[in-house]
């Protein structure tokens, strides 16, 4: 099981040509996920990784039927690609694309509403279910199939709850990164009902940072749910400021709200067990799952 | 990116919103020469830097004459102003700015920003504008109103007045006000703003409405489609260091500790900086190495961190991605130090993808690095490399 993806989730990338996509689409076909084609304009009707590419997804979708797009177009053009999908009514959209302009991601959102898809990022990493289908740019390696669902703002700090989880030998049901921008796609509460649900899934690891308030509306919602299964929580930036771009654009807040200090006290008192420091993901969750 | 407030006046003023007629100097003389071009009795002399709270820290003098006016710019022009907003080290002032002043009876408060949580532009509004505006805001929240705009049918006019009723206003300035809205959110929009704040849009004794200050901040990623911005840039001030980070794609934030932190990776970045204070450490940066820098991108990086004089030890970590291998990050190490040999201690946590290529790399190119095996092991060599490190300026 797992969330989101699984052995059959069918698969496009729309920028498959491109170098980065061709070299990530074949690490996934290699990892076992079904990829089914590309959208590139002006490409159609061409083969590229012995994959059919079409002018568009309304074109891929009526040869192919896709359960999933992977967004992996530059950052000009990736609010159309994303628009496009969403048009065409593909059920899941994961955008990897970095530095998306944020009104741009206003018209997407919009697009969103009352459609039939879930939206990943973008500046996500992507989804992964270990060793059934990986869409996105994570590393494999350090992934193993298991008990944790992990979800986060940060690639790289998702890539150490999960390495620290295969390590305490816990392994993962399916990790999520939904993106460091200031507006996106699913957000913590969309992936932790989900999570909820799954019966993979035994505790939740949720690593926020500062900027925003989807840490403070994650935790409003496990006060109301009071979920059964363990939630760790890490959020980072106790010692940066929020009146500056760090790094990722959903850090900075307008008028410097969004401290991790405010973020640690919401997560818990909803019940999340707080890990101390980005080196303790894992070994929390083991203990909160009765481990040593 | 922040624009300066006479940025930003210019800009909305090239939208219809009405601001005060103003020139900018950067000399104490150009500053007195301004009152004469400007005309009048009385003149408002602002220091232009980034940040609130100018008024009480002495950054906003009211003058009545040429002399007064140069003599305000003389003090503020080449000092440091220190404000609420600044930090202890204040913002270096550059250039003031020389406002014909208004006599306002009212002063509302007019924000336009993105609302992260719904995703949508939304505008803040309150009729007890001013600089007490926090406090106003955390004792009485009813009297902040917030109009949210649906993309799909933009700012309607209905809702416009709705929110200048809101605010009290009626007749010609319920109208100037709407006026006033729609220009802010055309400018929002077609400048890829992320703020434009105007505090106080002032009513003034003729009533007419007025923008007296304007924060305004862009949104970087939007550069691409504004080459204009490269000059409201490169009037912004901005740290030498941060120009040159731009320049190679880092993510790059100056800070005041002594140990140079480079990491791949944003989250994990900060996630760093939190494990060094824990350990009594303070990190003289935030660093952040995109997933798609190439070996001279992390070179560039490294000899920033080599060339800052506080930096005591170097902490890079890597989590090598499907996009960025750990390898790419020893090349770039071991070129910047060929190019800059130092004797900073640098320590370096490689892990993900090619970590062993990494590894071998730095040992094979003959740079000394102290390797760590995790994320804390990696905290404490550095916290203890900056302790016994000769070198540095003495920096905590």
């Amino acid at each position: 099981m797992g969330i989101l993806v699984d052995a059959d989730t069918k698969v496009i990338c729309q920028g498959l040509t491109g170098a980065t996509a061709t070299r990530l689409t074949e690490r996934a076909i290699a990892y076992g996920t079904r990829m089914v084609g590309g959208v590139v304009p002006g490409k159609g009707g061409r083969s590229h990784l012995h994959l059919p590419v079409f002018e568009t997804v309304a074109e891929a979708v009526i040869a192919t039927r896709p359960d999933a797009s992977a967004v992996f177009v530059p950052p000009d053009k990736a609010a159309s690609a994303m628009i496009e999908a969403i048009e065409a009514e593909i059920p899941l959209v994961i955008c990897v694309t970095e530095r998306v302009p944020v009104l741009d991601m206003v018209r997407v959102k919009r697009a969103l509403e009352g459609s039939k898809t879930r939206l990943i990022g973008p500046n996500s990493q992507g989804v992964i279910t270990p060793d059934v289908c990986k869409i996105g740019v994570m590393p494999e390696r350090p992934h193993t199939k298991g008990r944790v669902g992990i979800v986060s703002r940060s690639a790289t700090l998702n890539y150490e709850a999960v390495d620290q989880t295969t390590n305490v030998h816990l392994g993962q049901s399916t990790s999520v990164g939904i993106g460091g921008d200031a507006v996106y796609g699913m957000n913590f509460i969309d992936c932790l009902k989900l999570f909820f649900d799954d019966p993979a899934t035994e505790g939740i690891i949720l690593i926020g940072e500062i900027g925003g308030t989807a840490e403070e509306e994650a935790a409003e919602y496990l006060k109301q749910v009071k979920p059964k299964k363990p939630i760790v929580a890490y959020v980072a930036g106790l010692n940066a400021p929020t009146d500056r771009r760090m790094g990722h654009a959903g850090t900075v807040d307008v008028f410097g709200e969004g401290s991790a200090a405010a973020k640690i006290e919401a997560l818990e008192a909803a019940g999340a067990i707080i890990a101390p420091s980005a080196a303790d993901m894992g070994k929390t969750m083991r203990r909160a799952l009765g481990g040593r | 990116m922040n624009l300066h407030e006479y940025q930003a006046k210019e800009l909305l003023q090239n939208y219809g919103v009405p601001v005060p007629s103003g020139r900018v100097a950067a000399t104490a003389q150009e500053a007195g020469g301004a009152t004469d071009t400007l005309g009048g009795v009385a003149w408002v002399v602002k220091a232009q830097v980034h940040a609130g709270g100018r008024g009480r820290a002495g950054g906003i003098k009211i003058v009545k004459s040429a002399d007064a006016a140069r003599g305000a710019a003389e003090k503020m022009l080449g000092g440091r102003l220190v404000t609420a907003q600044t930090g202890a080290e204040g913002k270096v002032v550059n250039r003031v700015y020389v406002e014909k002043a208004c006599d306002i009876t009212k002063e509302i408060y007019l924000a336009a920003m993105v609302d992260r949580s719904i995703g949508r532009v939304a505008f803040l509004a309150s009729a007890e504008g001013g600089e007490n505006i926090e406090e106003a805001a955390a004792k009485s929240p009813d009297k902040i109103f917030k109009l949210i705009i649906d993309p799909a049918t933009g700012l309607e006019d209905a809702d416009a007045g709705k929110l200048a009723q809101d605010l009290g206003l009626s007749g010609m300035q319920a109208d100037a006000f709407a006026r006033a809205l729609a220009s802010v959110y055309k400018a929002f929009l077609e400048n890829d703003a992320s703020l434009i704040e105007i505090n106080p849009l002032a009513v003034t004794h003729e009533g007419e409405l007025v923008a007296l200050d304007v924060k305004m901040i862009v949104d970087d990623n939007a550069l691409y489609r504004h080459p204009d911005w490269q000059k409201l840039w490169d009037e912004a001030e901005v740290d030498v260091d941060e120009i040159e980070a731009r320049k190679f794609e880092l993510n790059y934030v100056p800070m005041d500790g002594n140990i140079g932190v480079m990491v791949t990776g944003a989250g994990l970045a900060l996630g760093i900086l939190d494990m060094l204070k824990d350990r009594g450490g303070e990190a003289a940066d935030f660093m952040d190495v995109r997933p798609v820098a190439t070996r001279d991108q992390v070179a560039a990086g490294i000899r920033m961190l080599l060339g800052n004089s506080h930096v005591k030890a170097i902490l890079v970590v890597t989590m090598g991605g499907g996009v960025l291998r750990c390898d790419t990050i020893a090349e770039g190490i071991a070129l910047a130090c060929k190019q800059a040999p130092g004797h900073v201690p640098i320590i370096v946590r490689a892990a993900g993808t090619a970590k062993e290529m990494a590894e071998l790399a730095l040992r094979n190119q003959g740079v000394d690095v102290i390797f760590a095996d995790d994320l804390a092991d990696a905290a404490d060599k550095a916290v203890a490399a900056a302790k016994t490190s000769a070198r540095g300026k003495g920096r905590k």
